[in-house]
């Protein structure tokens, strides 16, 4: 089974990401997109395994926040590792929308951003097979102590120097 | 200047360890071009044409005596004993090794400095005036708010992949000496009614292909909501900001697609779940950054009779009388002034000084101005805090090391980017067509007779040498695979910024100085009293420039 680095561990990844344009579920548990999530929410309810949800980066959250709460998953897609919209979709979404469950970031990314994807409220990562996932994860701690606001920090460090 | 706490200082060195084991996994193969690419970027390493190049943060301007004894240290260990000033006030290395360059970086952590978001599409060093601090015009000083928007734009979490870089800086004063304008954030620092320190904001200038002024976003931003109102305008811009294009990525076009009024709305809209947060700012903090801007020990001096001596000195040496009129600068505290030394001697690259210049620098700024040392924009450097009275030894020793060339502000105190000695980007050499101005207009009395005259000069419309901003400015372009060079004239970066229009078809490298004579000819005839180059053309119009230039009317 494919692995997932959460929480700082390397687990088992038991979610399937399915594509956007798939009409056909598969068996277990399954991260849909958007679309999927909203529309065909009679078909989905019929499925057996978990349910969650996956988005674009680019999405607007604001539109369906609130639609996406109860997922216990939201999975968020980079299109490539550069492309850093996700990182402001994750900080509304734990810090606006108080979003308690998994945030995952999939696609595109790579070790050396988990440190800033944690600190915008990620807390589980997908990878290629490739990446040694248990090595990856010491990137999660370059640094001990940052400057500014974010999911994982309510207080500045002006605050607390 | 800002003293470095255990926390700031161990984000330096985390990084520098950071980037340590990124090097080591890229020169083991573990890690790709392109994913390597952001991650030096971010940590100021370029690769071009000849070399890596490294460019050091030196926030806002400021550097002591110790940190510039530092750089002259390691352009020796590391480099060919020379560094390069460029027009963010920022240094650079132009020959480091890559497998170096974390070593560079732990030397420059240990003498509180960084090269941290100094590229790549991220927030960058913030810049200001170079007489912060000092200068009469001054309503409030800049730097204890740039080291506060340094603070939080270091290692951002959200920010670390915007569509494109983004560069942001503080005006403190009525004039303008930080091309805030230009700036994809300008914040100028203003009073209220009441008398309480605020921001207007400016969103949207820059250069480069398509340059743009900044257009006001908002009149009055309170002191205590800058980083929730910059976290707005960056959350929406990282958000929306074009990815497609890399020269449609800046914020200008953003707001020019939206329309100011839209992008103004879009930020408040944002900023109403932001403001009064947690990242709002107290007064102990901005009072504790503060604390570090505080005034030297200024003797008590009796500005007459300091002033007739200097006088008295001017009178006799015609040299030091030229140096006092276009180096030396009036400031607020009676019986100082700021000295800027120029990094413009003919035949030198400009912005570039030699490790022995930087010792010398780092040895006049102990002795004349409080170990301070100031970088500008236009690539010089300021020594603010001279007491009048050490003048004329300072200038003595300045002009052993090369360091007073009397021409700031005047056309042989040139911007000149690389070109295409060093950039792969470039259409044309930019040096030697500095070089060649420099050698033409070497008769002293001839450059100081044309007064203040901003002449800059870019190897391709990236516009690295700003012309666009310059009085005069000289753009390389490509003909047919041969190096041109288009003319503008009317630009401007001070308070009444203006983007200058082109002069008529681009001209040779052989035709640009006698061309650049007959503008200032132009400029001679039809000047009026003390008018500078730049009013008379505003007064007169492109017309009789033209026509000197290509012979007819057109
Ligand atoms: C030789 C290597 C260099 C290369 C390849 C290079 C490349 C570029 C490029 C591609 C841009 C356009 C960016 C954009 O439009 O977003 C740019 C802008 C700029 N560069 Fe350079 N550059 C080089 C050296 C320098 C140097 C030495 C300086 C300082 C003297 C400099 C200062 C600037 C500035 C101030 C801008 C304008 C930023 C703005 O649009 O606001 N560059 N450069
Ligand atoms: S203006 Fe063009 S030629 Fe000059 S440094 Fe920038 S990219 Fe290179």
């Amino acid at each position: 089974m494919a692995q997932l680095l959460k929480d700082g561990q390397v687990i088992d990844n038991s979610w399937i990401t399915v594509a956007g344009d798939a009409t056909e579920f598969p068996e277990g548990d399954l991260l849909v997109s958007l679309d999927q999530w909203l529309q065909q929410k009679t078909q989905l309810e019929q499925h057996r395994g978990s349910l969650g949800v996956w988005i674009d980066g680019n999405e607007e959250i604001e539109a369906v926040a609130e639609l996406l709460l109860v997922s216990p998953v939201i999975a968020i897609k980079f299109p490539k590792f550069a492309d850093g919209r996700g990182f402001s979709v994750a900080r509304l979404l734990r810090e606006r929308y108080t979003y308690k469950g998994e945030i995952r970031a999939i696609g595109e990314i790579i070790r050396d951003q988990l440190y800033l994807l944690r600190r915008c409220g990620f807390n589980a990562f997908e990878f290629g097979a490739q990446v040694n996932l248990a090595e990856a994860s010491a990137s999660l701690l370059d640094f001990s102590d940052a400057y500014q606001v974010a999911a994982d920090q309510p207080v500045p460090l002006f605050k607390r120097r | 200047m800002y003293k470095y706490d255990q926390y700031d200082q161990k984000l330096v060195d985390e990084r520098v360890e950071q980037f340590r084991g990124q090097t080591q996994r890229f020169l083991a193969g573990d890690i790709t071009e392109d994913e390597f690419l952001p991650l030096r970027l971010q940590n100021g390493l370029y690769v071009q044409r000849l070399a890596p190049m490294l460019r050091i943060a030196v926030p806002y301007g400021l550097l002591s005596s110790v940190q510039v004894r530092k750089l002259a240290d390691i352009s020796r260990k590391f480099d060919k004993g020379y560094v390069h000033f460029t027009t963010r006030q920022n240094i650079q290395l132009n020959w480091p090794k890559l497998e170096e360059v974390p070593d560079i970086l732990a030397e420059l952590a240990s003498v509180e400095m960084h090269a941290i978001q100094t590229s790549g599409n991220c927030i960058r060093n913030t810049t200001t005036d170079q007489f912060a601090g000092v200068a009469i015009d001054e309503i409030e000083d800049p730097r204890p708010w740039c080291e506060i928007i340094r603070q939080w734009s270091t290692v951002h979490p959200e920010f670390a992949f915007l569509p494109r870089k983004f560069k942001i800086a503080v005006c403190g004063s009525e004039e303008d000496r930080a091309a805030f304008l230009l700036h994809d954030i300008g914040l100028q620092l203003v009073k209220n009614k009441r008398g309480e320190t605020g921001f207007q904001v400016f969103v949207g200038g820059g250069l480069g292909r398509t340059p743009v002024i900044a257009s006001s976003i908002r009149e009055f931003l309170p002191k205590e909501h800058l980083l929730t109102y910059l976290d707005a305008i960056l959350r929406v811009y990282n958000r929306y900001g074009n990815r497609d294009n890399k020269y449609k990525a800046r914020i200008k076009i953003l707001v020019r697609a939206w329309t100011s009024e839209v992008f103004t709305e879009r930020v408040e809209a944002e900023w109403v779940h932001l403001k009064d947060g947690p990242a709002t700012l107290d007064g102990s903090e901005i009072g504790r950054v503060k604390s570090f801007f505080t005034s030297p020990d200024y003797l008590s001096v009796k500005e007459a009779s300091v002033d007739s001596e200097v006088s008295a000195l001017a009178a006799e040496n015609r040299g030091f009388s030229r140096w006092l009129d276009r180096n030396v600068s009036a400031q607020k505290q009676p019986g100082y002034a700021s000295v800027s030394l120029s990094l413009k001697p003919a035949g030198v690259a400009p912005g570039d000084v030699t490790d022995r210049q930087l010792e010398m620098i780092a040895d006049l700024a102990d002795r004349f101005s409080f170990g301070e040392i100031r970088s500008t924009h236009n690539q010089n450097i300021v020594l603010a805090d001279v007491a009048k009275a050490d003048l004329f030894q300072l200038w003595q020793l300045a002009k052993t090391s090369g360091l007073a060339t009397p021409n700031i502000g005047t056309i042989n105190d040139m911007i000149c980017c690389p070109g295409g000695d060093y950039c792969s980007l470039a259409n044309a050499k930019s040096i030697p067509v500095a070089e060649a101005i420099q050698r033409k207009f070497d008769d002293l009395d001839y450059v100081y007779d044309l007064g203040d005259l901003e002449l800059n000069i870019s190897g391709c419309m990236n516009a690295c040498g700003h012309h666009h901003i310059g009085h005069i400015g000289i753009l390389g372009v490509d003909k047919k695979g041969e190096e041109w060079y288009q003319i503008q004239l009317g630009g401007s970066a001070n308070k009444d910024a203006a983007l200058g229009k082109v002069l008529g078809p681009s001209l040779s490298r052989d035709a640009v100085t006698d061309s650049i004579e007959k503008l200032l000819d132009v400029y001679v005839e039809n000047r009026l009293d003390q008018e500078a180059f730049l009013a008379t053309y505003q007064r007169i119009g492109m017309e009789k420039f033209k026509q000197r230039v290509y012979g007819t009317a057109s």
